[in-house]
């Protein structure tokens, strides 16, 4: 069980101390030219989570190999490079040219760019051809179905799923009753994006048998141990990332004194713990320090 | 980088202005024009402060309620607590011989910190009403204008043999910057995170769009060419 950032919430150059209290680092996304972004106002905060509207930013694949990677390589922190682009041979490119980085994500789900036109399976297979690199394909919440989309990058070659990205969303100016970021729309997380990744991971896990590096509107250990037990392997850390850099050491805390109030060894035990059957106890002898443990795989504890 | 809990020493009122003490713990108050991420209670996101002052064991900030994060900064009591990370981005160079603050409305909040390291040096400081200029009293040697006379008009005089430091909406920088082309001016944005993380901050600088938190916020002869909406 490792925790991540979730790609484009951290700059490990920019804050190296909070990359080296990770378990691993997610790039921000990294098209074949460079990309500018979007115009300000880039991010609002809405009552409960945030948008973003971002529009992968990023140096372009040639001055990310260049010049950022090997600054990357030097923290000593594993390093996943999260691959975008606008087109299946966009992607398959910026792969070709990645050796020695523990991961590839393929960024399939940007709320802020027009997306490519193959599907996510074709991108998945373009880059499986083009890397022997570890690929995980990182979908969108918004798939009608993503069971669907996960089973299908799946049998495209994928070697995991991240699941999920921001789901769009759009929230107005007080002031003025018009859009707050510039381009309208934007990528909504934090908390209320919890559930809807829940969902996804739940679905996902039931579906296919890929390590998933669950995220999505996780701030606490508690919401860390929930994605594990839909049946996510890793966690990523996002928008809590902002307000709180030293999250990684309170959440690796506060999940291993979660996992172990449920009586789990280990947090990765508890994974896909919620797909097993509910055994109802009468559960008298639990101590107020413990929680009720009625779920099966503690019967025998 | 240092992100602490600290303790809410007390708060009031300047004119329509919060001016919010908090008792420091370890964090440094850093250069002036640098920033601090406070985090509203209640809220996902911190808001970026500029430090007022910094007197003993205290850091201050002067806050402008025009939002829910900053009614909910500005309503803080005594003993209540806040997480503070900081300080952030790049301040003002002190290096100068004739320094002269020139600031806007809430614009002249990391000037009385400012003022106490450049020796209390003059200050042209303009203001929408008498009440708003109540804010005019933490800064020394202040000169004060309120609208529509614009701080520009005193400078003009005064500019070509001052080094201009200056703070306030976008409109007045600019305005500044071309009365005196040298000016150290703090910029103002969005920020979600005030290290780099989020690229939210991104402003056009010299041409490109760069992140204020890591190039500025105060900024030499580059020119910006959006205003930031702020909440």
């Amino acid at each position: 069980m490792r925790i991540l950032n979730a790609s484009g919430c951290l700059d490990a150059l920019t804050a190296p101390d909070v990359a080296r209290s990770l378990d691993a680092f997610v790039s921000k996304t990294i098209t074949p030219l460079p990309r500018e972004g979007n115009p300000p106002e880039r991010i609002a905060e809405t009552d409960v989570g945030m948008l973003n509207s971002i529009g992968l930013a990023n140096p372009g694949s040639d001055r990310f190999l260049a010049d950022h990677l090997p600054r990357l390589e030097s923290l000593g922190v594993p390093l996943w490079v999260s691959v975008g682009g606008f087109a299946a041979a966009d992607y398959a490119e910026t792969c070709a040219a990645l050796a020695d980085v523990a991961a590839i994500e393929l960024n399939l789900s940007c709320p802020n760019v027009d997306e490519a036109p193959e599907s996510a399976a074709e991108i998945v297979a373009a880059c499986r051809a083009a890397t022997p690199l570890p690929l995980y394909a990182k979908l969108s919440p918004a798939a009608w179905d993503i069971a669907e989309v996960a089973r299908a990058v799946e049998a495209a070659g994928a070697d995991g799923l991240s699941l999920v990205n921001t789901i769009r969303g759009l929230v107005l100016d007080d002031r003025t009753l018009r859009p707050r970021l510039e381009r309208g729309a934007g990528g909504y997380s934090g908390p209320p994006l919890k559930p809807i990744a829940l969902a996804a991971v739940h679905a996902c896990h039931r579906a296919t048998s890929l390590p998933i590096v669950g995220m999505g509107g996780v701030s606490t250990g508690r919401d860390a141990l929930d994605l594990i037990a839909c049946g996510a392997t890793h966690v990523a850390l996002g928008t809590v990332l902002f307000g709180d850099p030293d999250a990684p050491e309170r959440i690796r805390s506060e999940l291993a004194a979660e996992a172990a109030a449920y009586g789990f060894a280990a947090p990765a035990e508890a994974r896909g713990i919620a797909h097993e059957t509910v055994v109802v106890t009468a559960n008298t002898d639990a101590r107020p320090d413990q929680k009720s443990l009625v779920i099966g795989k503690n019967l025998d504890a | 980088m240092r992100r602490e809990s600290l303790n809410v020493a007390g708060s009031e009122a300047v004119g329509p202005y919060t001016l919010l003490r908090l008792e420091r713990g370890a964090l440094e108050p850093g250069i002036p024009g640098q920033f601090f991420m406070l985090h509203p209670p209640g809220h996902v996101l911190p808001r970026p402060m500029s430090l007022c002052s910094a007197p003993e064991g205290q850091l201050t900030f002067l806050i402008d309620a025009i939002g829910s994060g900053t009614r909910a900064l500005a309503a803080l009591r005594a003993g209540e607590r806040i997480f503070v990370l900081g300080p952030l981005g790049n301040g003002y160079d002190l290096d100068s011989d004739r320094p002269l603050l020139v600031g806007g409305g809430i614009g002249v909040a990391p000037f009385p910190y400012l003022s106490e390291r450049l020796g209390a040096p003059p200050a042209l400081l303009g203001f929408r009403s008498d009440w708003h200029a109540e804010a005019a009293e933490l800064v020394p040697n202040s000169e004060v204008v309120i609208d529509p006379v614009l701080v520009t008009e005193p400078l003009e005089k005064v500019a070509q043999s001052h080094n201009v430091f200056a703070c306030g909406p976008e409109p007045m920088l600019r305005a500044v910057q071309a009365v005196a082309p040298d000016a150290q001016l703090a910029w103002e944005a969005p920020m979600a995170c005030g290290f780099g993380a989020c690229y939210g901050c991104a402003v056009e600088i010299g041409g490109e769009l760069k992140r204020l938190c890591i190039e500025g916020p105060v900024l030499g002869r580059r020119v910006r060419a959006r205003a930031g909406a702020g909440a």
